[in-house]
């Protein structure tokens, strides 16, 4: 038991880890032989099914961009009131009433889903698509990104009101994991 | 805060719901496992492949509480008082799976609703949902 006094605390550590890896059903790691694993591009990219491309692209095609993209940011200011504080010069975002009839709402739905569309055009490399919108809108627009979740969200729930049984919970799945993907992307030039 | 109308349209909401109780909560549990395959770590006693009887039966007592809830929103503390001890005591779910299952839920009822799933429901059926998590997490620490 003395000895074990005598390893090195790095050593202890791995014991330790290779413990707990084996517990929780995992492969242990063996640091010594991987202590700057150099991760090739395709070892981070998302990864998409056939099945979840086409999913993506059948949504995509379902939408009327003006009337989805109204109603998203609509419900966005409507459902999460504390998002009006970035459209301060859209006019009168009062009450529910007002915020439906508006018309910059309805203009910036449309470029909201026009943003989104762009993703479609290479979604190998959505990180690279969004980096030019990430850093606008964390350096002078500069959103709280936990908003970017609640617009999803609201978008997914407008997307469902339109296709009702057709958007299956695999369709969903698949369109979450976009919209998962798009958001990483947005988030990633926060520093 | 839910206003007095808002409390009214969540009852009006739910009542619609529970004849279809198993179909909505059924659903929205298949939508969370399907999208958010995590959740189905906290299910591994049942059997909850789509339309399984586990699957149906867990998810109209679901819908059951939530209507529960809806009726009495104002007395929500005391209401789910018993599944607020059994979330925190048994079930011990991580906090942030509730707004996952809050979120399927949405998504469930515009399916069924349609353009009737108003910016106005979806504000007042979110909020409540909100709060229902809000009791049911109170008690875990």
């Amino acid at each position: 038991m003395e000895f074990i006094g005598q390893l090195p605390p790095l050593f202890l550590r791995t014991i330790g880890q290779t413990h707990l890896a084996e517990i929780h059903g995992r492969r242990p790691r063996r640091p010594y032989l991987n202590i700057c694993p150099v991760l090739k591009p395709q070892d981070t990219m998302v990864k998409w099914t056939a099945e979840e491309r086409a999913a993506i692209e059948a949504v995509f095609a379902s939408l009327d961009y003006e009337s989805v993209g109204r109603e998203s940011l609509t419900r966005l200011l409507v459902v999460y009131p504390w998002t009006r504080r970035y459209f301060g010069g859209f006019g009168n975002l009062f009450n529910t009433e007002a915020i439906m009839a508006n018309p910059k709402v309805a203009a910036h739905g449309t470029v909201v889903l026009q943003g989104l569309e762009m993703a479609l055009e290479d979604m190998d490399n959505i990180k690279k698509t969004y980096a030019s919108l990430s850093e606008l809108h964390s350096e002078k627009l500069q959103v709280d990104p936990g908003n970017f979740q609640l617009l999803g969200d609201c978008l997914t729930v407008v997307i469902a009101t339109r296709m009702r049984t057709e958007f299956t919970p695999v369709i969903q799945a698949a369109w979450q994991k976009f919209l998962c993907v798009v958001v990483a992307a947005l988030r990633r030039q926060y520093n | 805060m839910l206003s007095n109308t808002e409390k009214e349209l969540i009852v009006q909401i739910w009542d619609k719901m529970l004849p279809v109780a198993e179909d909505i909560g059924s659903e929205a549990l298949l939508r969370m496992f399907t999208t958010f395959p995590k959740t189905k770590t906290y299910f591994s006693h049942l059997d909850i492949s789509p339309r399984s009887e586990h699957l149906c039966c867990h998810g109209k007592k679901i819908v059951q509480a939530l209507a529960e809830g809806a009726r009495n929103i104002s007395t929500l503390t005391t209401t789910l008082a018993p599944l607020s001890r059994f979330h925190a005591y048994q079930l011990r779910i991580h906090p942030t799976n509730f707004k996952i299952f809050n979120h399927c839920i949405l998504v469930t009822l515009a399916c069924h609703m349609g353009e009737n799933f108003t910016p106005v429901a979806h504000a007042a059926i979110d909020k409540f949902l909100s709060a229902f998590s809000a009791v049911l997490a109170e008690k875990f620490r």
